[in-house]
């Protein structure tokens, strides 16, 4: 019979190994039987859920294949604010800077899951590499674009309000490449911004570097799977209500190339 | 917002669509404009020898050109060829010089420096309700993508395409066989040059199919039903492929054609022309047997493809589509609103984030463990502008302070050889500094003294005189104040000291 700190140093244990996003059940015989315990034992895994909440997080799953995945809330200390995350970059375009790294996420994940169905077969693997996700979000682009030209309107922004200029327009915008003098990756390039997001979220566990083709490939983990499902997705959706966004898109998914726009932008290549 | 909006007033000004466009293609200009009008601010050329517009216009042709089925034009390979250009116009500057002319022109084209790399314009339309407003327009010429091969090219945009090229934005088709009825007219009627441009340009429209191409086998390869095999690849590839029938029979006789005037031609630079034509034209066609080949396996990467990708089921429960639902709606928000979904997004997409709070220990270790390498993220590694060290100074302040004090002459002009010996006297080294001052007296720029407005002038003049000194041999040189008349200045132009003090008689001497 386990006494009460003993319990609670497992579940604080428990959290701690989902912490750790590349150490998994699998390779850890003390974690498997952790998990083993969350599911048999409803006494530990209401502890373990209480543990979490007490820090600030939410458990989104506790499986064999993935291990315990915790997900920060609000204001949590363990959050990562995207402030934090685009710190380097200029003062003076902050905004958009921020914008395109977080629209660097949601277009991996976007590619990663093509169609609604990939999100709910936890058996699907994604791959994603940096050059499909610029090639991709330059495609959707030049679609709206390609819109915006048809419906005649002016998308050029205001010189008084440049925080109105469509976020399109910015990605466009931005180089896909930049030489440099030393052949590193320029640091503002869509190229670069991508490629940081898929070492984020490696480093987070959440994919797997498969080889460096396409500017790095990488395939997703069920961790990933889990957390843009249960949380990530929903809450960006959430945002777009807010703003009275709504699109209802065919189920099998909306994922498509079409063809070349009448004009041969050579960037989006 | 339309463009063009007539204002709601009847007598209101009015801005029609036209203005706007013709603006922006004027904007497109400005850059080479631009050239020529810094080019006079560069520190490291006189750079006046060189046509910055022309170099810009060539480099553009000299990318367009190169447009290929993969990759555009890498920096190297554009500046090696548009050397020869820059070359010609200053033929007695070295290499190097010419090297970063043409560097410098297309760093400007790319516009390097700025975060988007690219131009912006700004310019007015009206609103709904007729009120003026101003509006930015980015653009760029040249842009840098990434190869297949993960290597960094450069392409023209259609900006640049279309105002500086001078190729019409119009239906890839339709431009192909305006294209080819100018050449062959161009042909006919002897004008090789135009000729030429025409032929680049066919050559440049006929890459467009076989990127669109590669395009949907890129896209196949990803998720076959992202493209539509059952009207749109077919249409295409049955397009290309009479366009490349067509254009195999217009080359063969734009060939013999221009062989002709090659064979025919009694001038040497039309026969150097037309040479230059026939080889665009081979080189077109070879181009033609590359996309051909590409699209009969176009079929086959389909059919591979659909083995590979197997089809799920459908739907099994109620998802949020990704791509349709979340990433083209923001796409399509302005910024501002778009950074909310995207932060939302990131905040719950990212996981735990598990700061490290490294231990005291652990800090030394930290500290002595050697540098890692440089993540290819980082910031841009500066290159220093290293400009060379300055000598150390040979005299001090306070030797500086002695010559200045020992100089300040009365009326009365004093030999060479006295102020050496009152030198040596306060400090050994002096001397060396008395002599080098009093030589540069000998001729001490009283054009500009007179400028200054000064009244007075230290001269020195050589009266014959031979120096006697231990260290120092030579002529004893009288050294004096001269009063400058600034009022004789005007009319009386004699700057050198000897003419001045001849006519003047104002050296004690």
């Amino acid at each position: 019979m386990n006494s009460v700190a003993d319990d609670a140093t497992d579940a604080g244990r428990l959290l701690a190994l989902g912490m750790r996003p590349k150490h998994l059940p699998a390779r850890d015989a003390v974690y498997a039987g952790l998990v083993r315990r969350y599911h048999e034992d409803d006494a530990f895994a209401e502890l373990v859920r209480a543990f979490a909440e007490g820090l600030g997080i939410s458990m989104l799953a506790v499986t064999q294949q993935s291990g315990a995945v915790p997900a920060p809330r609000e204001e949590s200390p363990f959050e990562l604010k995207i402030d934090e995350y685009a710190r380097r970059t200029a003062l003076g375009n902050r905004g958009v800077d921020k914008m395109l790294h977080g629209l660097a996420h949601l277009a991996v994940a976007a590619l990663s899951f093509p169609r609604p169905d990939d999100l709910a077969n936890p058996a699907y693997v994604g791959y994603v590499a940096v050059a499909e996700v610029d090639a991709v979000l330059r495609d959707a682009c030049a679609v709206l674009e390609r819109r915006a030209v048809e419906a005649e309107e002016n998308q050029d922004a205001l010189d008084t309000a440049p925080e109105l200029e469509r976020a399109w327009r910015a990605y466009t915008r931005r180089p896909a490449a930049a030489s440099t003098k030393d052949g590193r990756l320029a640091p503002d390039t869509t190229r670069a911004i991508i490629t940081k997001a898929l070492r984020f979220l490696t480093d987070q566990g959440f994919l797997v570097f498969r080889n460096a083709e396409d500017g790095g490939s990488y395939r997703t983990t069920p961790r990933y799977q889990e957390q843009v499902r249960e949380v990530a997705a929903s809450a960006a959706f959430r945002e777009l209500l807010d703003l009275e966004v709504v699109s209802i898109t065919d189920p099998s998914g909306s994922l498509a190339v079409v063809a070349e726009p009448a004009s041969v932008d050579g960037a989006d290549v | 917002m339309t463009e063009g909006t007539e204002p709601g007033e009847p007598d209101g000004p009015t801005v029609d669509a036209a203005l706007g466009r013709r603006l922006k293609a004027l904007a497109c200009t400005a850059p080479v404009h631009d050239l020529d009008a810094r080019k006079g601010r560069l520190d490291w050329v006189d750079a006046s020898a060189y046509q910055m517009s022309e170099i810009a216009l060539t480099i553009i042709d000299q990318v367009t050109i190169r447009m290929d089925f993969d990759r555009g034009a890498d920096h190297e390979e554009v500046l090696r060829r548009s050397l020869p250009f820059v070359a010609a116009q200053a033929p007695d500057r070295p290499r190097e010089e010419h090297l970063r002319v043409a560097k410098w022109v297309m760093d400007n084209l790319i516009n390097v420096g700025t975060q988007d790399r690219g131009f912006a314009a700004t310019y007015g339309t009206f609103d709904a309700d007729g009120r003026y407003e101003r509006r930015t327009w980015p653009f760029k010429l040249l842009v840098e993508s990434f190869s297949t091969e993960g290597e960094i090219y450069l392409r023209s945009t259609d900006e640049a395409i279309n105002v500086l090229v001078g190729a019409l934005d119009t239906d890839v088709e339709s431009a192909q066989e305006a294209t080819e009825t100018k050449l062959a007219n161009l042909v006919r009627r002897g004008r090789l040059s135009d000729a030429q441009l025409a032929a680049e340009a066919a050559r440049w429209r006929t890459v467009q199919y076989a990127d669109q191409l590669r395009r949907l086998l890129d896209a196949t390869r990803r998720d076959v039903r992202s493209v539509d095999w059952l009207n749109e690849v077919p249409d295409l590839v049955e397009d290309a492929l009479a366009h490349i029938a067509a254009r195999h029979r217009a080359e063969t006789a734009i060939l013999t054609n221009i062989t002709q005037a090659r064979d025919e031609s009694e001038s040497s630079a039309r026969k150097r022309q037309a040479a230059s034509l026939i080889t665009i034209v081979r080189d077109c066609m070879q181009r033609h047997g590359q996309l051909q080949a590409r699209l009969l396996l176009a079929g086959k990467t389909f059919r591979a493809e659909q083995d590979r990708q197997e089809f799920s089921a459908p739907a099994r429960r109620v998802m949020i589509d990704l791509f349709g639902q979340l990433l083209t709606p923001t796409l399509s928000l302005s910024v501002a609103d778009a950074a909310r979904v995207t932060t939302a997004f990131f905040g719950k997409g990212t996981g735990l984030w598990v700061r490290g709070a490294p231990r005291l220990v652990d800090v030394i270790y930290m500290l002595l463990a050697p540098p890692a390498d440089r993540d290819d993220l980082g910031e841009a590694v500066p290159e220093p502008d290293l400009i060379p060290a300055a000598d150390p100074a040979v005299f001090s302040e306070e030797q500086w302070a002695a010559i200045d004090q020992l100089l300040a002459l009365g009326p009365v002009p004093r030999r060479l050889s006295g102020l050496l010996a009152e030198a040596r006297q306060t400090d050994p080294e002096l001397p060396q500094l008395v002599g080098l001052r009093v030589l540069h007296l000998l001729d001490p720029g009283i054009t500009t003294a007179l400028r200054q407005g000064d009244e007075s002038i230290l001269l020195a003049v050589d009266d014959g005189a031979v120096l006697s000194d231990e260290e120092f041999g030579g002529a004893d040189l009288l050294v004096g104040l001269v009063a400058l008349d600034t009022g004789r200045h005007a009319t009386d132009r004699a700057p050198t000291g000897e003419d001045t003090r001849d006519e003047r008689g104002e050296v004690v001497a």
